[in-house]
Parts: structure tokens; sequence; C-alpha cells
């Protein structure tokens, strides 16, 4: 099929709290990519890195300093920021360069050192900018917006707390099996209802953490792999970046007010559900094709409603199938089986491309103990703040 | 000496005012009436307009509760909060306004926590100043005034639901 391209290699350093430079994540990650793919990286055409707002200089020019920290050899580098999207960009950059015929190996990278506690926005007087705006007129952060939608999900689909502590109980007994995640215990619906309140109706265990760490992906052509002797590698068949449609009827990080919707009708579709479809309809395959999703659960309430945008049940219903237990391993459906942010914590610029990883592993069979049995079609779904969303559909 | 009071955010909201005058300020296209809020001044944002003259609107004073929450640790800067006073939870709610068909968030006056709150509730919208803002009570620093969201006394809770899920 026109359009594909291989996943020669995917690695990552670990994620966790190791106090030390996302340059060095990255590099650890990136050396583990190339040595998974067997290509050497100076036969690396062009590098894309995720951008990490947190690492100053070299945060914003990613793709040029981990060329460096391997070793200039002259590559194309070229360097994106798009939120919590910013690794399914980098690989919609390098698939866009592929495609064009601009490269035929190209290196993904995106790494993160994530300071303690509430993320907060660049510092100094911008009154402009509706990030620094919304914490200094509110105070709202990140989990105070997760809190909103759980809330509401509470009083329109009748979602309960209880429901809420499912999905981290599911993804922390997938977590416990994945070296790569940083919390690797089992955790029990009474730990999650005992931890602390944040932002009610969400609890500590409800939310993510911030992390360190760093996800790679080797990617070619399908005529590269061909003469590499990968006959049957991973593809990636599809990637969505779609942007939300005026008037946006949900508040979304870091809006103060949705859209009026006074002059137009909002689109009958949610944003979210316009990012999985997009991906959906240019991979040619639909929900009932998957074997897995990746989605990004920055709280345990918004891992349910994207069971309902990336189209695995109606809207409503998916506190009902996490009760079910389609979506843990074993389930009809398993969502996130990496253990997802529940069990990594969020490293922003990595965070997208570590998704594709675990679809990497888990369509090769590699995934070890929390492989899904016979997996073909897996997608990845996430979103950043000020309008990025991303999904990306894997096959083999 | 008067504190000095100064708005958390300047066009926002109506100056110092009686509780009935109080009105969040938005705009309006005068080609296509969408209304935006935080204001837009200078573009329409809507795709379909070809862009007309944005005046300044006060919004609706009532709406009902679309959500809400609350924040039981401290933001970090830039809120403007004492690291020196102990953090008192406050309280968030987003709050559908039917005539502008939009959600605005907006904190809840003091002492309304989330056990007052109900999806569907009618609130409106009043003056206060920042909770937890900054060296409160000390005569040089400002007083940072906003708007609030308290629920009406003499209206039913719960009831209908807003429609932008």
């Amino acid at each position: 099929m026109t359009g594909e391209v291989a996943v020669l290699g995917a690695g990552m350093h670990p994620w966790g709290k190791w106090g030390r430079s996302f340059v060095e994540y990255g590099t650890v990650a990136a050396r583990t990519a190339l040595g998974d793919a067997g290509i050497g990286w100076r036969d690396v055409q062009s590098v894309v890195g995720a951008d990490t707002v947190r690492g100053g200089y070299p945060g914003y020019v990613a793709g040029a300093t981990f060329a460096q920290a391997l070793g200039w050899q002259g590559a194309r580098v070229t360097s994106v920021y798009a939120a919590c999207a910013s690794g399914a960009q980098a690989i919609n950059t390098a698939r866009a360069q592929i495609l064009a015929g601009l490269a035929e190996v190209v290196l993904v990278v995106g790494a993160d050192a994530a300071p303690k506690g509430f993320f907060a926005p660049a510092g100094g007087d911008r009154p402009d900018d509706p990030d620094w705006l919304r914490f200094r007129v509110l105070g709202a952060t990140n989990p105070a917006y997760f809190a909103l939608y759980a809330r509401r999900r509470m009083a329109v689909h009748g979602d309960t707390p209880e429901d809420f502590a499912l999905v981290k109980v599911k993804n922390a007994a997938a977590g416990a099996l994945n070296p790569h995640a940083r919390y690797r215990a089992p955790v029990t619906a009474e730990q999650v209802a005992a931890s602390a309140v944040v932002a009610d109706p969400l609890r500590l265990l409800d939310i993510c953490a911030t992390s360190d760490g760093a996800a790679a992906l080797v990617l070619s052509s399908m005529e590269f792999a061909r003469r590499h002797g990968a006959t049957n590698p991973v593809r990636v068949r599809a990637v969505s970046t779609v942007t939300p449609t005026y008037p946006k009827a949900v508040l979304d990080l870091p809006d103060i007010a949705t859209d009026s919707a006074v002059a137009v009708e909002p689109a009958p579709e949610s944003f979210r559900a316009s990012i999985a479809r997009a991906a959906y309809e240019e991979a040619g395959v639909g929900p009932e094709d998957l074997s897995l999703a990746e989605v990004y659960d920055l709280s345990t309430a918004l891992e349910l409603e994207w069971y309902e945008d990336i189209g695995l049940c109606g809207a409503g219903e998916g506190a009902k199938l996490v009760r079910e237990g389609a979506t843990a391993l074993g389930g009809r459906i398993p969502v996130n089986p990496s253990g997802g942010l529940a069990s990594f914590g969020e490293a922003v610029p990595a965070q997208a491309i570590a998704q594709v990883c675990e679809l990497t592993w888990q369509l090769r069979g590699a995934a070890g103990r929390r492989q899904v049995p016979g997996a073909r079609v897996g997608i990845t779904a996430n979103q950043g703040l000020f309008g990025h969303g991303s999904a990306v559909v894997a096959v083999r | 000496m008067p504190q000095t009071r100064t708005p958390v955010v300047a066009g926002w909201f109506t100056g110092d005012s009686t509780d009935e005058d109080f009105r969040l300020l938005g705009t309006r296209c005068s080609a296509c009436s969408s209304v935006f809020f935080p204001r837009q001044d200078v573009f329409c944002r809507n795709p379909q307009c070809a862009g007309g003259e944005l005046t300044e609107v006060p919004l609706s004073r009532r709406g009902t509760v679309w959500s809400y929450t609350d924040g039981r640790y401290r933001p970090p800067a830039p809120y403007l909060s004492d690291p020196d006073v102990p953090w008192e939870p406050y309280t968030l709610v987003a709050v559908e306004l039917a005539a502008e068909r939009m959600v605005v968030l907006g904190q809840a006056a003091p002492g309304v926590g989330v056990a007052d709150l109900a999806v569907g509730m009618t609130v409106e919208v009043a003056p206060g100043v920042l909770i937890g803002g900054a060296a409160a009570g000390t005569d040089s620093a400002p007083v940072w005034t906003t708007w609030h969201w308290r629920p009406v006394p003499s209206e039913g809770t719960g009831g209908a639901q807003g429609g932008a899920a």
C-alpha cells in the first residue's frame, strides 16, 4: 500500500525521576532504537526531534541537540513542538519526508526531564499567553481540567469514582509487566480511594505523574526496509494531526472559555473523536479491526472518554467496558497494555512516540508477558493543549 | 492608607460596581454576531465570517453549572498567592451561558464548596477578589479583583443539564 512507512527500530530510556539531562535520555533511546533496527547512525539521513520546553535552548532545537549528541554526521534535522502531541507530529514529519523521497531512513526522538509537581507555564509577565492567563487568573492546573471532565461524566453518564479507580487498577497491572514503566507495583481500588484528593473528584492515583523518559523510532521507506532485509516490518499506515473546528464546544487546556456557538452550529462529533476518525479513514480500518489501543490517560476518567472517542463503544458506555474487563489484558480489546500514563507518568515529547513503540512491540509479538495474542492492528490517540490532536495507526 | 484594587486581568469585567451591575465583558462581531471571551479585539475567529467590527459586550449574568472541581493544592506561579499563608482549597466552576452558547470558567465565591454545587444548577456572576491572593491585608499590596460564580439562592438546583458535552 502506498503511504506506508516501515518501523525498523524502537527504543526507550526507562521512565522515572532520574535527575539527569533530557539529552542523555534521548541519546540512550536513539542508540537503542538504532540497535534494534540494525542501522548504523551514519546511515540515518534525517533526525526529527520532539521539543521540550523544559530543556532551555537545546530543548527548542531537539533535532539538532540529539544529532550533535550522537555525533554530527551531516543529516538534515527538524525540531517540532505540539505540546503532548509533539511526538506524533515528529513521527508525521519523518513519514512525510520518507513519502516525499527526501530521506529513506529517519530517526525520531523525544525526551523530557520533568520537574516535580504541577506543570507550570513559562516564566515572565505574559498576559497575551492563554496558558499563562489560566494560571494567573484562575490557578487552573492541568488536573483541574481533568477533574472538570470527570465530574461532567459523573453527572451526564453516571460514572462513579469507583469506575475511575478500575482504570488505574487495570493500567497498573499492565505496567507491572513493563520494564520501561516508572511504576511497576500493582494498585488496588482501595489504594486509589485512600489517596489524597487533588481536584475533586480525582485523587492522586487518578492523575498521571510527570516523569523523565525518552522514546525513539527508526522509520524507513518500504523499499529501504526490503533491501535491509526486513520482509514483514510493522508499518505506520496513518498519522492524524487534525485540529478542532470552530466553534470548539468543549473546554480544553488552556481555555478559560469555549468558543461561542451563537453564529455556527458545533460539529456533531467532538474534537477528540475527529482525531481518531481521520486516522481510521486514512488507514482504511475501523475500531472493529483493532487488536489494541494506546490512549492518553492523563487521568483515569479521561481514558474512559477515549474509549468512546476512538469508537470502542457508544457515548457514555466507557465505564461499562472497564467494568467488564474488556479493555484489560486478556479482554476483548486491550487498552494501554503498556500500562499507559498511569504507569509511566508523562514525559511530554516522548509520550506519543512511546505509544508507537508499544504498538511496534505488540505487533511484532515481542511484548513479553503483556503481549496481546495475535496483534495485527493498533491505534494510538493523544491530545496536546492548544488544539493538537494525534493518532497513529500501525499494522503488521 | 486604603489598598489599591487592581483587576487580575484588565478589561475582562466591569470595574468596581454593585453586584447588580457587575458583568464579564466580551466582544461581539458586528458581521456574524459571534461572542468572544476572553475578548478578541482585532479579528473575528469564525472561519465562515469575512470579519466585522468587534465591540465590547457584557455577558449574561446568569448561567448553569456545566461542571466544577476544587484545588486542594496551591497552584504554581503566576497564580498570585502568599506562600506564607496556609493554602485553603478553592472551587472552580465551568458555567454554561445560554444566550452566548458558551462555557466560561471562574472561581466560586468564597465559602462555596463542591458539596454546594451540582451540574445544571443556576449560578450568577459576582465581583470578588482572587482567593489566596498575595499578601492580602498588607497595606502596600494591591487587592486583586476578579469575577466569582455563586449559586442563586432562590432557584431550584439540578434539572436541565447543559448541551455542550
